[in-house]
């Protein structure tokens, strides 16, 4: 694990995920949060989790994101002018920054190096989802399905 | 140098707060979601830290965790985003400060 | 001997390396992959030149023209006039457009259609990036193509760029579902996401006389058809072509695009099309395996060209004979027919496996996927009846 990747990688992805809060165009801001999604992927990549950060990417990047620019793009009376903002989320936002990482900084027993672990193989990850989750697997397969469904019913036509 | 647990955990905790900051002060129910996706998307990268940085040789509960919430979170945009066009068609608006009626 | 000439570029990828000998281990890392991408980029940017001529004179010869023929011998330096052209064009952004979004547009395109070589294995012990999930990767990153489509119809702030960018994104969503689907049985065949182990298992001679490809058994010729149709649309290329058809919406998403950036979307779409027809290959067609036992004393990557420009003629073949589909059309065919087929490719393997592999086993799944392709088009048939257009007044 590079502590030099890390550090590029977090700053780059923090940056996005600044410029996805606080960009004005709402256009701006939904392609900043799929820079952010790439940063996270890149850093379950420097974690040793290649299928998750390829996962990530896949549903985010090519779903996702998709789905976000397409409501930007049927809600059009909004678009670019998105006025209000909020002072006190912020200051909400700063005080549980600043309270997770005094709490952070001050637990010893979280400044620990990573283990030599072995590779996690996909066939790993495929044989344990299969045994041990089989079960929340298939709820989230049903959930998925539930969620289609509402999705679809959500956005038809209203009857007048 | 060999990064820590506690560096994850700091840019996790800046990215939860970024999240929290687009939730809490933009008035766009876009931008509220997208808050919320990297507030999720915070959670995630802890899980596969603490997976990382725990006891090797065990079952990777943590990828799994993150795998799970993965999907969760893509069904939870699903819907969001599909709720958010149904406001739309009804109230013509997208601010969620103007949706503060209760009949239809 | 043939080993040696079949090995040839990692050798001389070793022998490069072998300077840096002493240098730290990040430097050798980077200077491995610095020699990947520029062998790649080589190849393929050739390639795309030579593709981009040897379509318009395949096209040309069948539509009873010469074709380009008057740079160069045979018109082969076709492609530097183009290029030069391309280049020294203006390079016009239009004054309402969202200049970042209709910037990073192609750029992303073709990043994303590049990314994509990298995990084709060319021959053996020549995949550009090993990783353990290197089809995952390649699906991964190519459906960011569908975000960058959308950036440049947004981005162009034009009725007609926008109109093109939603059939695009409509198509390649439709479609990338069979493509994804039907590169599961081969997957489950195998047992493994990697590309390397993929065309391993697909080494060896059935009776010392057929290649062990997936597309000889049942499932795997389905899906093997399945996934190059798909394959046609997630290119853009004719018979599905809607999303820039330039009778109706002028050139889709490209629109506003000139010189420079026209370009870049012209050779990430041939690009695209390269690593779709190198995925099917490692797929169903054996990779760089030999088709013969004799024949492996050819090398490789030789055999992999071969197979790619074999593909990639069938795609010109097809551009020079098929008519453009209507939109409905086609999303009809990508959800009534495309999808269910693809699931059945999945359960023909499975029973393909459970009833051992052999003529049994062939049979079976043959049965599964005769059945299902019946069902299916008694089903969808329409009862339209078809005969040559009759003109009531124009004769």
């Amino acid at each position: 694990m590079n502590s030099a990747a890390l550090i590029i990688i977090a700053v780059f992805t923090l940056a996005a995920a600044l410029a996805a809060a606080t960009l004005r165009k709402l256009m701006h801001a939904a392609l900043s949060l799929v820079v952010v999604f790439v940063g996270i992927a890149a850093l379950f990549f420097l974690l040793g989790a290649e299928f998750v950060g390829l996962a990530l990417v896949f549903i985010y990047v090519g779903a996702v994101a998709v789905l976000v620019v397409f409501t930007i793009l049927l809600t059009p009376r909004d678009v670019g002018k998105d006025r209000g903002f909020n002072w006190g989320g912020a200051i909400v936002a700063v005080a549980v920054f600043g309270g997770l990482t005094w709490s952070i900084l001050n637990t010893q027993s979280l400044a620990v190096v990573a283990p030599h672990m072995p590779a996690l193989t996909v066939k790993q990850i495929g044989k344990t989802l299969m045994t041990i989750y089989v079960w929340p697997l298939q709820c989230v397969g049903l959930l998925l399905t539930a969620a289609l469904i509402g999705a679809l019913i959500l956005v038809m036509e209203e009857k007048r | 140098m060999t990064p820590t647990l506690q560096i994850f955990l700091i840019v996790s905790a800046a990215l939860f707060s970024t999240g929290l900051l687009a939730a809490l002060s933009r008035r766009h129910a876009i931008f509220i979601l997208i808050g919320i996706e990297m507030m999720l998307a915070a959670a995630n990268l802890n899980f596969i830290a603490f997976w990382r940085f725990g006891p090797p040789h065990q079952p990777p509960t943590g990828v799994m965790i993150a795998l799970f919430s993965i999907a969760i979170a893509a069904a939870e945009a699903a819907v969001g985003l599909a709720m958010v066009i149904a406001v739309y068609r009804h109230y013509h608006t997208t601010n969620v400060d103007q949706l503060d009626q209760l009949r239809g | 001997m043939s080993n040696s000439i079949d090995q040839v570029f990692v050798h001389a990828k070793q022998w490069l390396l072998s300077s840096l000998t002493g240098s730290p281990g990040w430097v050798v890392q980077v200077a491995s992959i610095l020699i990947n991408i520029f062998m790649l980029l080589a190849v393929f940017l050739t390639l795309f030149a030579l593709i981009s001529v040897l379509e318009r004179k395949i096209l040309a010869r069948m539509q009873n023209r010469y074709g380009p023929n008057r740079v160069g011998p045979f018109g082969l330096f076709q492609p530097i006039a183009d290029g030069i052209k391309m280049l020294i064009k203006e390079d016009i952004v239009p004054a309402r457009a969202d200049k970042i979004v209709h910037f990073l547009a192609p750029v992303l395109i073709a990043a994303v259609a590049i990314l994509t070589l990298g995990v084709i294995p060319y021959g053996r012990n020549m995949t550009p990036f090993t990783i353990d999930g290197g089809i995952l990767f390649f699906f991964a990153v190519g459906s960011a193509t569908e975000l960058a489509v959308f950036m440049a119809g947004w981005g162009s702030n034009n009725k007609f760029s926008m109109l093109g960018a939603m059939r695009a994104i409509a198509q390649m969503f439709s479609y990338e579902l069979p493509l994804i689907i039907t590169a599961l049985p081969v997957v489950m065949v195998v047992g493994s996401l990697t590309p390397d182990r993929i065309v391993a298992a697909q080494a060896g001679y059935t009776f010392d006389l057929v290649p062990r490809w997936f597309v000889f058994t049942p499932w795997g010729a389905a899906a093997f058809v399945l996934f190059f149709v798909s394959g046609l649309v997630e290119s853009n290329r004719t018979p599905f072509d809607v999303p820039e058809g330039e009778s109706e919406i002028v050139a889709g998403h490209m629109t506003e695009y000139s010189g420079f950036k026209y370009a870049t979307f012209f050779m990430a779409e041939y690009i695209g099309m390269f690593a779709v027809s190198g995925l099917a290959m490692t797929l169903f067609l054996g990779g760089w395996h030999a088709p013969a036992r004799i024949l492996e004393i050819i090398p490789s990557y030789v055999w992999f060209f071969v197979k790619l420009g074999s593909l990639l003629f069938v795609y010109i073949w097809v551009r020079g004979t098929l008519p453009r589909t209507r939109i409905d059309q086609m999303m009809n065919f990508a959800w009534k027919f495309m999808l269910p087929m693809a699931f059945t490719c999945v359960i023909a393997a499975a029973v393909w496996h459970y009833a051992g592999r052999g003529l049994r086993g062939w049979l079976w799944s043959f049965l599964v996927i005769a059945i299902v392709y019946t069902a299916l088009s008694t089903l969808l048939d329409t009862g339209r009846k078809l005969a040559p257009r009759v003109y009531r007044f124009a004769e």
